[in-house]
């Protein structure tokens, strides 16, 4: 009985609705449509990319006999030049490598420096959030000349390291700032037990916070590693030497060469140096996108 | 179990080291655990920062070290029609690119905002553009506006019959600026779309259902309800898009270095061409430093969109 009645209620609420905006054709124009449009937009470039990596030369030049959406004879020639006579894989080695060490380093860096603003709550510690928080606001392209000089003077330039030294730079305030509030979400009277039971801080970090944070260290950490894998003006500025450089680097500078680009080879170095990251952003997308909008919200 | 509750605690206690007890002291340990943030930005970030500033007051190049000469790199900017070419691309660059991120930005966010099948997939997907290098994706353009191979001019020429002649997309100024403020609004569309989906999230329902019955329109809707409660979100999320946009480097270099005859550059790509590839470091900071004024509008302008909400929520900011 109470169900049908509910029931009824909940057809007769539906019913004007259902009419006004869920008809099927109007759906279709006012959501799939456009959607379906930004999806192929945002998308042709890689499609075009990856369809441009396996076509083999003859097919790339002639639009006349071959339709240029599709590939006739896929060949893997341009990834084969690719791995096999440039230093590409030197190059991703040296990516990964920068990637790796400069998120590791920028991770640790944050990590303390958001449980002291946060946790350990001394006098001004809003105030140095808020300076770490400006920091970010500082963007490379005005720092890179006078940071060009700095590491001259360090004796880094041309040197991995000094990429990895000053990547940080724009990872470590995201980071910090997304850590805070992660922080923030774990409760305070967990610490005040642990603390009660004659624990030292640094053992209330490692072994009550720090596992609570774990969510917000991946965030953090898939970040920091897209971000460094992408970041271009400072390895384009401190890196000379070919067998040093970053995919990016790399590929604009050393693949792009006289006036008939090789643009199969240029595709295809694009196409591996994108994979990396997007597949280690297909791996963790729910975090990806929660530290994203988590960092917007706060 | 029993047996470790009952031994570890006391002799641990006991036997504190006075190393223990330091890291114990709070004082101590807020620095410690500062220090490497703290060192890391100093060094890298703000010392850099003044020495760039002092760098455009003199003449250095490189591998001679400068003498302060005062304002005459700035001077010299002034009369140089290159540097007021470049001001004036980064502000129109910024100002299209930012409304068309935006605009379509925040189309797609309420788009994405009603409920169909495979959500999370499509909201995947479409941060690609964002997630992957955009040296990478700017290289895919580059081919994409190929003046012989170019695809679009394949379809506009030999698909849709609708030109006769391939368009010529980076040989002449003005197509070439368009053609880069493309670039850089299909880039940006995800990051803003994905955050503005954030912020349509946290708005609740029953707005909208008391909206309904008081029989407001779906404009209505939208101009009263979800705009105003989207400002503070769009204030912070523009704040950074126009920083990040004024001061591009990547899509630029990437696809035009600053060609056709100079008329591409950004402020960032010609403070690179001056400052690292021609040697001269005093001037290129100078024109970084020009930068400067318009990134302090631009956080100010963050500043005021923050107090608002402060102002609309009633409640601190913490």
């Amino acid at each position: 009985m109470t169900d049908t009645v509910a029931q009824a209620v909940a057809d007769a609420k539906a019913a004007p609705d259902t009419m006004a905006w869920d008809s099927g054709l109007r759906r279709l124009m006012m959501i799939y449509l456009p959607l379906g449009c930004f999806v192929l937009i945002l998308l042709f470039p890689f499609y075009w990319m990856a369809i441009t990596s396996f076509k083999p030369n003859a097919e790339l030049m002639n639009y006349k006999e071959h339709n240029p959406f599709w590939i006739t004879s896929p060949t893997l020639a341009h990834i084969k030049h690719l791995l096999f006579d440039t230093a590409y894989p030197r190059w991703l080695w040296t990516t990964m490598l920068v990637a790796i060490g400069s998120t590791t380093l920028s991770l640790i860096a944050s990590t303390l420096a958001a449980y002291a603003i946060e946790r350990l709550r001394f006098r001004g510690s809003p105030y140095v959030g808020l300076g770490i928080y400006m920091a970010y606001l500082v963007p490379p392209s005005i720092l890179f000349i006078p940071l060009a000089t700095v590491v001259v003077q360090f004796g880094l330039f041309d040197s991995p390291l000094a990429l990895i030294l000053v990547y940080p730079t724009f990872l470590v305030p995201f980071c910090t700032w997304l850590l805070i509030g992660y922080f923030k979400s774990i409760p305070y009277e967990l610490e005040e037990c642990a603390l009660v039971d004659g624990a030292t801080r640094l053992q209330i970090l490692r072994r009550i916070t720090l596992p609570l944070a774990v969510p917000g260290l991946i965030s953090a950490g898939i970040f920091s590693f897209t971000l460094s894998w992408n970041e271009f003006i400072y390895a384009l500025a401190f890196i000379q030497s070919g067998a040093n450089k970053t995919v990016p680097v790399a590929i604009l500078t050393e693949l792009v060469t006289g006036d008939v680009y090789q643009w199969g080879a240029l595709m295809a170095g694009s196409l591996l140096g994108s994979l990396p990251v997007a597949i280690f952003y297909s791996l963790f997308v729910d975090y990806y996108v929660s530290s994203l909008t988590g960092a917007v919200k706060e | 179990m029993s047996v470790t509750t009952l031994s570890s605690p006391v002799p641990v206690h006991r036997q504190q080291s006075w190393l223990v007890r330091l890291f114990d002291y709070k004082p101590f340990l807020v620095v410690m655990c500062l220090a490497p943030a703290i060192g890391l930005l100093g060094v890298f970030l703000t010392y850099p920062l003044g020495l760039g500033i002092w760098l455009a007051f003199t003449d250095t190049t490189i591998g001679r070290k400068g003498v302060f000469v005062g304002l005459e790199n700035f001077q010299y900017l002034l009369t140089d029609s290159l540097w007021w070419n470049a001001v004036f691309y980064s502000v129109v660059y910024t100002g299209i690119a930012t409304f068309g991120k935006f605009a379509l930005g925040f189309w797609l966010a309420l788009l994405l905002n009603n409920h169909f099948p495979f959500k999370s997939l499509l909201r995947a997907i479409i941060l690609l553009p964002w997630i992957v290098p955009t040296v990478l994706s700017a290289l895919a353009f580059w081919w994409i506006y190929d003046p012989q191979f170019s695809i679009i001019s394949y379809l506009l020429v030999d698909v849709l019959h609708w030109r006769t002649s391939n368009v010529d997309f980076l040989g002449t100024p003005w197509p070439a600026r368009f053609s880069l403020i493309a670039a850089n609004i299909w880039r940006g569309i995800p990051f803003v779309a994905i955050s503005l989906l954030a912020g349509l999230q946290t708005i609740s329902p029953s707005l909208y259902e008391a909206a309904m019955l008081d029989g407001a329109s779906a404009w209505q809707r939208f101009r009263y309800i979800t705009f105003p409660m989207m400002m503070p979100i769009l204030a912070i999320v523009m704040t950074f898009s126009i920083i990040f946009t004024f001061t591009d480097f990547q899509l630029v270099y990437a696809i035009t270095r600053g060609g056709p005859g100079n008329s591409t550059h950004l402020l960032a790509t010609l403070a690179f061409q001056r400052g690292i590839a021609g040697g001269e470091l005093g001037e290129g900071a100078a024109i970084a430093v020009s930068m400067i004024p318009f990134l302090v509008f631009a956080t100010l302008f963050s500043y005021f969109g923050l107090a608002r909400r402060k102002w609309q929520q009633g409640e601190s900011n913490d």
